[in-house]
């Protein structure tokens, strides 16, 4: 269909060989000359003041060059500007156990360590609050003096008449959801370097740079100016290669700032990276999530309301909560056709470590609910559970109630697409006992229309430059943090110049190199900064061509870019076939005219006399002549969301809308083992619409991965609390699925050419994972029977379940049982399976009769 | 604690090195050797991040004593690469969408490197049994054995030829 010779190619990323060898460098590779190592003290209680902190004692050690506590830096910041409630350092209060005391910056790791431990802080403790429910009853020791009854932010929001609709449906399903705690665990700790440069004029300390493991560069600048009270301009953030992040580093973390207020203390470079417990404190994950659903539908089982109330656990600080909750409200929007929505949303504060952004940020749990939901509805209704997901497609293009504008909408597709290769129609429902099938959908932005901070500012700008070499240098902001940002980047600047994708060099995330690009997070970074990169590109070519035309007399609309050529149109069309032939020729007398340097414009003149013809230039040719023609060859391209999608005009409407939507549908094949109650997922079949996939390879991984991790959340993956502690720090004890667990996933590649997207692209790295979930839940009511109400689905939320069903007696374990009262569920944060020491059973609680005795672990 | 004399052979190199006997043989390669390839994921050797060649066995590197591997031939991510050139398991997992954010890569190239060294044509299932050694949060691993087939067929391609 389409003729493009880079874009739709399955291509290598362009640093991956530096991944392979080892000689890619991430921060904590990084080393400087005199660089000392920095240590954080952390609380060990919850929720305490902080009446004294002695660090005479830390600073006489022999290697300790600085001791930093909150008074060194006590200006709030936060990622949102609505939530400025962090401290580099505590410098009141602590409100959770890991949260940041001290810093210790020594020669080397073991002296920190034993200077951590010299530190003397007095505590008052304070009453602390773990579930949310309860902490929103809270009438005294607030978590924030200014955030009454601990809630961050609530939002409550009605679209049509739910009410009405509620009560004229045919059909009604209401059920309470929890989805528990899950985090990134990213594989590289976080780790960051910062130094400080003298000035030559005023010599003191004066330009910072700092190296770090983040998805928001330039984020982190403005953050760090605010803190240290610095102009931007004096400080460099330089993002080397990121061992990933899901949303875990897409936020200023705590050893960011300190590690540069260390070093302003100690004058001289101090570089920290996380233990992986300090990574489970830092966290940021995916809050634990309580929603009553409840979904009405007509006869025909057409959805005609959604009533959702949600509650998140968020940890002790706002972080991204704000934007989390309106998500998990927003994204009820934009997959189905829904007239009416009401939602109440509560973000809440506890005394745990801080909730944030993770991949599907805001919508995962809410999806899990709701396709769980609708699956309920079509059992109800004697329908397909895809065939009433079929019943509820958006007419695009459309505004939903909500006001997010859909345009391309690749769902139906994916939905036949899955139900095609699952073998749907014939085999669910028909598989032996067990064994089953089960259904989902899910959808996600392509970029937030709005950024955290509201400016008319382009989200992304793109620079280019091409110098007489023919080398082609990117120059953009954008965040690779192993999905591929920069190869990206690469293959659009390569095929609209059309050139190879070797001469293309990337020169990314640099704050002092490339202009501004807002960060990695919510999946904007193709649909932005692919755009930006194009929007330059093209701005390039444009000056080639004028110069080529001249060259070539002719127009330079009849120029066409390709396989290092330029060429008159009917040349190219004519002769592709055997340009590939004539390549070798040319790259090597291009080659011997780069290795001249100098004499390379007279050889090529000389050459270009020699051979007459004038229908096709090589690049270099056309390069050297655009830049004769024009001086230097440079172009610049931004992208900002137009003003039609960014949503609309209620409070709490600028967090949702997107310029696109990426969809996905999913079938899980599962079987339960009713004896141990273990699930085990045999396969997923996950169709995905990215608009168009401009490197088929990354997309398919970012769709493998993507529901994957959702199967992690769905099978495994849970944060254990127990009096705000955290059980499970560990990548064992946290159970990351590892190859033996992992199911063979079928990624399928739906391109409904978005008319805005880069080259037709959308996301393709977020939206997969949310439906995972819910099509491992419906699978295993088609296994077994049994509706799963509690995520991950470990083996004895599935057996309790087996029990429960078996006994044929209808057990609702929220019952009788108010779930917010604090004696009973205090603990692991109200999670209402937990064995052991967990929260006191219900009477019909199955696990209660036949709980082992001992051993919760 | 005293720093004492040992000598490490890593990659067919002798270092003589200066180290205190508790340090690690992953802070050594990093630290003393500059040798960053080999990475800490997890510190209690449960993600396979820093999985070195001991002699020719896959080894975390982050709870092995530097000290006790003397006189052992060690080989890490760095040694992997022939003539300067990548080899055929490198090309392929950066070909085949095998490493994405790259930091729990050069584990999985040592865990690799030694399946092949040991069974040159594994199942599916024998690799799915290797890999569990090493874990990685971005690919779900399905790209990870297409990528090792396709080492494997370069391998084999390549051995008649030359």
């Amino acid at each position: 269909m389409s003729d493009f010779s880079i874009i739709g190619k399955p291509t290598a990323m362009v640093d991956a060989a530096g991944k392979t060898t080892g000689a890619g460098k991430y921060t904590d590779d990084l080393s400087l000359p005199g660089m000392l190592v920095g240590r954080i003290l952390h609380s060990p209680y919850p929720h305490a003041r902080i009446k004294r902190i002695d660090t005479t004692r830390a600073e006489k050690l022999d290697g300790v060059m600085a001791v930093v506590i909150g008074q060194d830096a006590p200006t709030p910041y936060g990622i949102l500007p609505v939530g400025h409630d962090e401290h580099a350092l505590c410098t009141d209060k602590v409100r959770y156990v890991g949260d940041n005391v001290a810093c210790v910056a020594a020669v080397d790791e073991a002296t920190a360590d034993q200077a951590i431990e010299l530190i003397d802080v007095e505590y008052e403790v304070l009453p602390a609050y773990f579930d949310p429910e309860d902490s929103m009853k809270a009438q005294r020791d607030f978590i924030h003096d200014n955030k009454p009854n601990n809630i961050e932010k609530d939002y409550h929001h009605v679209f049509g008449d739910p009410e009405k609709a509620l009560a004229e449906a045919a059909c009604v399903a209401e059920a309470r959801f929890i989805a528990n705690e899950v985090t990134h665990a990213a594989m590289e700790p976080h780790s960051t370097l910062a130094a400080f440069e003298i000035d030559p004029h005023t010599g003191k300390p004066g330009r910072l740079t700092v190296w770090s493991s983040t998805q928001v560069p330039y984020y982190l600048q403005h953050k760090l100016s605010l803190v240290l009270e610095m102009p931007m301009a004096q400080i460099r953030v330089i993002k080397p290669l990121v061992g990933g992040g899901f949303g875990g580093k897409s936020e200023v973390i705590p050893l960011e700032i300190i590690a540069a207020v260390a070093a302003r203390k100690a004058q001289a470079p101090v570089k920290i990276t996380y233990t992986r417990e300090e990574v489970f404190w830092a966290h940021r994950g995916r809050p634990r999530t309580i929603i009553d659903l409840k979904t009405g539908a007509d006869k025909d089982g057409h959805i005609t309301a959604v009533k959702a109330r949600v509650v998140q656990d968020g940890g002790g600080y706002c972080s991204y909560g704000v934007v989390t909750i309106l998500y998990s409200g927003a994204l009820l929007g934009a997959l189905y056709d829904i007239p009416n929505i009401q939602y109440d949303g509560y973000r809440v504060l506890t005394n745990k470590p801080v909730c944030g952004a993770m991949r599907g940020h805001g919508t995962v749990n809410v999806r899990f609910a709701f396709e769980s939901q609708l699956d309920e509805l079509a059992l109800k209704l004697k329908l397909d559970p895809a065939e009433i997901r079929r019943r509820n497609l958006l007419k695009p293009p459309c505004v939903t109630i909500n006001g997010l504008r859909v345009q391309s909408y690749g769902l139906p597709e994916c939905i036949a697409k899955v139900v095609e290769r699952s073998g749907w129609v014939e085999r669910k429902g028909k598989l032996p006992k067990g064994r089953g099938l089960g259904v989902a959908c899910s959808h996600y932005v392509s970029g937030a229309a709005n950024s955290i901070i509201r400016s008319d500012m382009p989200h992304s700008t793109v620079n280019i430059k091409i110098d007489r070499d023919g080398g082609v240098v990117v120059y953009t902001g954008a965040s690779d943090i192993g999905q591929g940002s920069d190869t990206m980047v690469a293959q659009i600047a390569s095929e609209v110049l059309g050139c190879s994708l070797g001469r293309v060099k990337v020169v990314a995330a640099d704050t002092d190199l490339t202009p501004i690009d807002i960060g990695s997070y919510s999946s904007r970074v193709t649909f932005m900064n692919g755009n930006a990169t194009l929007r330059a590109a093209e701005e390039v070519k444009k000056q080639i061509a004028a110069a080529a035309a001249k060259k070539m007399n002719c127009a330079a609309e009849d120029l066409a870019f390709r396989d290092d050529r330029v060429s008159k149109n009917h040349v190219a069309a004519g002769a592709s076939p055997a340009e590939a032939s004539v390549r070798p020729t040319q790259e090597g007398a291009s080659v011997s005219g780069r290795v001249e340097g100098q004499i390379l414009r007279g050889s090529l003149q000389q050459k270009r006399k020699d051979e007459g013809p004038k229908d096709s230039l090589t690049f270099e040719e056309a390069v050297v002549a655009a830049i004769d023609f024009h001086g230097a060859l440079t172009g610049t391209g931004s992208y900002a969301p137009p003003p039609e999608a960014r949503g609309g005009k209620h409070k709490g409407a600028g967090v949702g809308p997107s310029p696109a939507y990426s969809y996905s549908a999913q079938v899980a094949e599962v079987s339960v083992d009713e004896d141990t109650g273990e699930v085990t997922v045999h396969k997923v079949w996950a169709a995905h619409d990215c608009g168009r996939a401009l490197n088929p390879v990354s997309v398919e991984g970012q769709i493998i991965g993507s529901v994957w991790m959702g199967m992690g959340q769905a099978l495994t993956e849970e944060m254990v609390w127990k009096d705000g502690m955290l059980m499970n720090p560990g990548l064992l004890e946290y159970r990351s699925p590892s190859s033996v667990e992992s199911p063979e996933v079928e990624p399928i590649i739906v391109e409904s050419i978005d008319p805005e997207g880069p080259f037709g692209a959308k996301e393709c790295s977020e939206g997969s994972l949310a439906a995972t979930i819910p099509a491992i839940s419906n699978a295993i009511y088609d296994a077994v029977g049994i509706r799963l109400h509690e995520s991950p689905f470990t083996p004895e939320r599935v057996l309790a379940a087996l029990r429960a069903n078996k006994a044929q007696k209808k057990i609702d374990l929220t019952a009788g049982i108010d779930p917010t009262d604090p004696a009973r569920f205090r603990e692991h944060g109200g999670s209402l399976w937990f064995r052991g020491k967990g929260p006191e059973r219900h009477a019909l609680d199955p696990c209660r009769r036949e709980a082992p005795v001992g051993g919760d672990d | 604690m005293k720093k004492e004399l040992i000598e490490l052979k890593v990659n067919g190199r002798s270092h003589e090195l200066a180290i205190e006997p508790s340090k690690l043989l992953l802070d050594t390669l990093r630290q003393d050797l500059q040798l960053t390839g080999s990475k800490r994921g997890c510190d209690d050797s449960s993600c396979g991040a820093c999985t070195v060649l001991v002699d020719g066995t896959p080894m975390l590197s982050c709870t092995m004593l530097a000290a006790s591997c003397e006189g052992q031939e060690i080989t890490t991510v760095e040694g992997v690469s022939e003539h300067g050139s990548l080899a055929a398991i490198q090309k392929a997992y950066g070909d085949w969408g095998g490493a994405q954010c790259g930091y729990c890569t050069p584990g999985f190239m040592m865990t690799v490197k030694h399946l092949l060294a040991v069974n040159a044509n594994p199942t599916e299932e024998e690799v799915r049994s290797a890999l569990s050694s090493n874990l990685c949060r971005c690919t779900g691993y399905s790209q990870m054995y297409q990528a090792i087939k396709a080492a494997i067929e370069a391998e084999q391609k390549a051995v008649p030829s030359t």
